[in-house]
């Protein structure tokens, strides 16, 4: 299963990640972070794909993606 | 057991940066970074940063660094390069900075083919200094120094450093990216790998371009920002190569059978 880790200090609250999601997993929390911002949560964790558009688009590096068994690749470059 | 597939490059230290929630700065950064990485060129790299958004570049990359004056990058950038030719050079500018105040170093240090590679981040704006217009400003786009929109008339139109620098007779690996649009991200960090890869090879002058955002200035969230750079910038600025080091040089040059 692919799962993603969203660094919650290290967020700014973009929103990027929101909007790249393929599968639409990810939304902002309600609460603020150290650095006074909303921040990136995984709400479905179970519907991740591991196709890391999320971490791609992140500009401040504050998302990993790990997998364990499959994972389906999106886009072909 | 779980296997990592996206984490923070090497090249990156372990810092927050100080860019605007959504800029794209931080994506290109990455890129750099993840391309030194993988073609394990760290240790014998040196950045110069600009002066603008960037300035403090030095605190992020985790290679040396030097700091240029306003647009003076890729003067630095010719004397670190020519003192030491093993090492490998890049410099990180922004419109301002390498279309405005530093347009004649980058024009000949692009003509004389310096070997070393140059990240150009477009964002249509001066963004450090609080959104003055820029040379590369959209027609009708508004700035602090352009209120009621950028005046061709007065301004003339916006600069396209990619298609300039493209007709330059000496051999030069010149493309235009974005970080803008996930699916172009991965075309993007390719450019660069080039670009690195054409000047560990000794080869040329490299330069990419970004399509960047400044949502700051612009006065736009981050994911508006994104678009307007799609719908508003990209027609002007299209993506893609200009120009590689294989190009054949134009007729009528008269060189001497055998050189190049
Ligand atoms: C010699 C000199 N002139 C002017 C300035 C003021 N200045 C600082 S940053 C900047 C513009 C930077 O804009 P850009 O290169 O587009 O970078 P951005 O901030 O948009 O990333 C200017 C004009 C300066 N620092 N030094
Ligand atoms: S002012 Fe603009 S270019 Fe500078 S960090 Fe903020 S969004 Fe990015």
């Amino acid at each position: 299963m692919p799962m993603i880790k969203v660094h919650k200090e290290t967020c700014k609250g973009c929103e990027l990640c929101i909007h790249a999601c393929p599968q639409e997993i990810l939304v902002m929390s309600k609460v603020l972070n150290k650095k006074g911002y909303f921040y990136a949560m995984v709400e479905d964790p179970g519907r991740c794909i591991g196709c890391a558009m999320c971490a791609l688009t992140c500009p401040d590096v504050a998302i990993e993606v790990g997998v364990q068994g499959t994972r389906y690749v999106l886009y072909e470059y | 057991m779980i296997e990592t597939i996206f984490s923070r490059p090497e090249s990156l230290r372990e810092v927050s940066t100080h860019y605007c929630p959504g800029c794209t700065h931080g994506i290109t950064h990455r890129l750099i970074a993840e391309v030194l990485d993988e073609l394990g060129l760290r240790e014998r790299t040196v950045g110069v940063a600009p002066v603008g958004c960037a300035v403090l570049a030095y605190n992020y990359f985790n290679c040396d660094f030097a700091e240029a004056a306003h647009g003076r990058a890729p003067a630095m950038a010719t004397g670190i390069k020519r003192c030491r030719p093993n090492l490998i050079v890049f410099t990180y500018q922004g419109d301002g900075d390498l279309a405005s105040i530093g347009t004649a170093e980058i024009f000949h240090a692009a003509n004389r083919g310096e070997k070393f590679t140059v990240i150009f981040v477009n964002n249509a704006i001066y963004g450090m200094t609080g959104g003055q217009m820029a040379p590369t400003t959209m027609p009708n786009q508004k700035a602090t120094t352009c209120p009621f929109g950028r005046d061709v008339e007065t301004a003339g139109y916006p600069v396209r450093v990619c298609e300039v620098l493209s007709k330059i007779t000496t051999p030069s690996y010149i493309a235009r990216v974005t970080a803008a649009v996930p699916k172009e991200i991965p075309r993007a960090k390719d450019a660069l790998r080039k670009a690195f890869q054409y000047q560990a090879e000794n080869r040329c002058f490299s330069l990419v371009e970004f399509v960047s955002t400044c949502p700051t200035n612009w006065g736009m969230n981050p994911l508006k920002a994104c678009e307007w750079a799609v719908s508003d910038m990209m027609p002007y600025y299209p993506l893609g190569e200009f120009k590689t080091p294989d190009d054949p040089l134009p007729a009528g040059l008269n060189l001497i059978e055998g050189d190049e």
